[in-house]
């Protein structure tokens, strides 16, 4: 199926190339030519040995369209969260839907829109970012990305502005998508003493169909930044969900991230994180909440680079019937990253007999002071916690979605944005069926 | 005078844990308005038979009946035994970190008053029920933004049993050990709580070791478990025999019986 991407590529058959600037097509040539080089992963590659992408390998994927017209406000409702004062971005099938979109009060040098435009009006300063962190050698979908790059969220807050309210970039896919692939593609950089809070939030019109998502967003965490950064994936349960979330952090900066998955058919996202100054805070959170056949899966990289600096992660999944999650964390620490103190936390709890988790750290320590340490535990409800809960009148079948709600909300609770913690609450609460 | 009908009878009762068995056959009768007292020396099975009444499902009852307002209470899962108004405090009351104390203590409320053909309340009037409900046990409402019992010392976690006693208000209250390890401030608002919860149509069994408790919480029967069984009952008096000559002559006189 690597030929089909090939034509594709050579037909422009997405309109990815109108008013791109030159610099562009090099950049999208070279990612094509490694995708052709590589063709997709398979099961015997180590880093997607639990993760069966034949499914995406061999289906005809046509690229979205993407010029879907009638899609309301109404529709997309239950996926804006209901806040009016946020900036929010809709991307219909891949590409930037200005009517249904909405910018919030923001200082004037700050820059949110659409990926497309910005490459249009701003390209010689995109030319410095965009591509230049994501590897095209680190994975064939990154690969696949950046030659099909098109469209997606940009988002520049310039030095010691503060956003106040989070941007929300919604990626929604319609029936129309059906049987084809988006590459959304972000591009988010928070400059020096800037502070923001970015979701991510890729859902569906097309409950039930089959597609295809290939996420690509990039990060540059200034200088002393801060930066929340939240991804919530709720793709169709038969969806293909593939994501990178690839981060520079420079020093003295805090860049904190949830990554929530609950959609799809197949999920696979990339979390990595490189440290490039001292005294850098990373910190990151996930929840992933599988039923039916769903495959969850998350490997998440970080890159001490340098000395003095702290990460701090916890994923936790709720896997009920056959489903299966893989948790892979890599912890990479430099020779000269003295004082690194990095946890790694990975905690499933399993509803059923049939579900299954592949859990694997793997830290790689080149410096002598560090302090790394790393669990895994993968377990069920503590009968004694549900005794006590039923001992209070709550009914059986309520104490276990109780307790496994606050399973969940225990990693939750780690989000530092009220509205955004609420919203995620909210929504796993409404999956799990809790009160 | 008229017969007052018991509100817990057991007869009989024989409990394992495993092939280990606990309880060897214990007959007690509490009747609406008294407090009971159930001591004895460590794993003498009093804790079991608090959470055999509670309907721990780690026990299984191999013998007897325990008849609770005249119904077969061992035939009720334990969220059926609370809606009907049992309330253990548990010896060590469990952490559940991702919940609020709030939230947990509304969910069981409103378990409780939907069982009962009573309506929900929303968490506006359930915050003016506790604030009544927090001064009995002396704490302010910050307490009820934490997770339940996580990282809560000792004592907050047996203030909090006492807590959630007062808003879910038993008729029969059983304290397991509650006053274990508390120091003496944290053992006066446990027992003046208990306490403020007495009803005549109410009954409390206090398990414990010490007799100490029994200061606060003055009961009418003090009963003495050895080795499974209930080897001596007697008035407020027993506590203070015990307190003075320890549990060795019952326990020796147990097994001269046996």
């Amino acid at each position: 199926m690597t030929q089909s991407f090939l034509q594709e590529f050579g037909a422009r058959s997405n309109g990815a190339t109108a008013d791109a600037p030159d610099w562009l097509e090099p950049v999208r040539r070279a990612a094509m030519d490694r995708f052709a080089a590589t063709g997709f992963p398979t099961v015997r590659d180590e880093e997607w040995r639990f993760t069966p992408v034949g499914p995406i390998a061999q289906g005809a994927w046509r690229q979205a369209s993407g010029l879907v017209r009638g899609v309301t406000r109404e529709q997309l409702a239950p996926f804006i969260f209901g806040h009016p004062e946020w900036t929010t971005l809709v991307f219909v099938d891949g590409v930037y839907a200005e009517a249904l979109s909405s910018v919030g009060a923001l200082a004037p040098e700050v820059r949110v829109g659409s990926l497309a435009e910005a490459l249009r009006a701003d390209g010689a300063m995109l030319e410095q970012h965009l591509a230049r962190y994501a590897p095209i050698a680190g994975s064939p979908f990154t690969a696949l990305s950046t030659a099909f790059l098109r469209d997606g969220g940009f988002v520049h807050v310039p030095a010691n502005v503060d956003l106040a309210q989070p941007v929300h970039l919604v990626f929604v896919t319609t029936v129309e998508a059906t049987g084809s692939v988006t590459h959304p593609r972000n591009l988010i950089m928070v400059d020096r003493g800037a502070r923001a809070s970015v979701i991510e939030s890729y859902v569906t019109l097309a409950p039930g169909l089959v597609y295809w998502t290939n996420a690509v967003t990039e990060v540059v965490a200034g200088a002393n930044s801060w930066l929340e950064h939240t991804r919530i994936q709720r793709e169709s349960e038969q969806a293909f969900h593939v994501g990178l979330t690839h981060v520079e952090q420079q020093q003295d900066s805090h860049y904190r991230s949830f990554s929530m998955a609950m959609g799809a058919a197949l999920a696979r996202h990339n979390l990595h994180v490189r440290l490039n100054g001292e005294n850098v805070e990373t910190l990151m959170y996930g929840l992933y909440v599988t039923e039916g056949d769903q495959v969850a899966d998350n490997h998440t990289a970080i890159y001490h680079d340098e000395p003095n600096c702290r990460s701090w992660e916890v994923y936790k999944g709720i896997l009920d019937d056959r489903s299966r999650a893989v948790f892979n964390g890599k912890v990479f620490v430099k020779p000269k990253a003295q004082k690194t103190d990095a946890k790694q936390t990975n905690r499933n709890l399993l509803l059923s007999d049939t579900a299954k988790v592949n859990t694997k750290p793997q830290l790689e320590i080149f410096a002598d002071d560090v302090k790394c340490t790393h669990g895994a535990t993968v377990g069920r409800l503590d009968d004694v916690a549900l005794f006590y809960a039923r001992s209070r009148g709550i009914p059986a079948a309520e104490a276990q979605r109780l307790l496994t709600y606050a399973f969940a909300a225990e990693v939750i609770e780690e989000v530092a944005l009220e509205p955004v913690r609420d919203e995620l609450e909210r929504l796993v609460r409404e999956r799990l069926g809790a009160v | 005078m008229a017969r007052k009908t018991a509100m817990l009878e057991v007869k009989g009762l024989r409990a394992t844990a495993g092939d280990k068995e606990i309880l060897r056959g214990i007959d007690l009768t509490v009747n609406p308005g008294e407090v009971h007292a159930v001591m004895g020396p460590n794993g003498s099975g009093k804790s079991t038979l608090a959470q055999v009444l509670a309907g721990h499902p780690a026990y299984e009852v191999t013998a007897g009946r325990v008849l609770y307002d005249g119904k077969d209470l061992l035939d009720m899962e334990p969220e059926e035994r609370a809606q009907a108004g049992i309330f253990l405090a548990f010896q060590y009351p469990v952490e559940i970190p991702g919940i609020s104390n709030a939230y947990f203590l509304r969910a069981a409320y409103n378990e409780i008053r939907k069982a009962r053909g009573l309506e929900e309340v929303d968490s506006m009037d359930f915050l003016d029920l506790l604030e009544e409900k927090l001064r009995l046990v002396e704490w302010g409402p910050e307490i009820m933004s934490r997770a339940v019992n996580s990282g809560f010392s000792g004592g907050e976690k047996k203030r909090n049993e006492i807590l959630q006693m007062a808003v879910l208000e038993p008729r029969l209250a059983i304290l397991d050990e509650t006053d274990s390890g508390l120091d003496i401030d944290a053992l006066r608002v446990v027992a003046s709580g208990v306490n403020a919860l007495r009803r005549p149509n109410n009954a409390t069994i206090v398990v414990t070791h010490y007799q100490r408790l029994l200061n606060y919480i003055v009961p009418d029967r003090v009963h003495v478990l050895v080795g499974g069984r209930i080897v001596r009952s007697g008035g407020k008096e027993l506590a203070l025999e015990l307190e003075a000559r320890g549990y060795e002559w019952l326990e020796e006189a147990a097994e001269a019986a046996l």
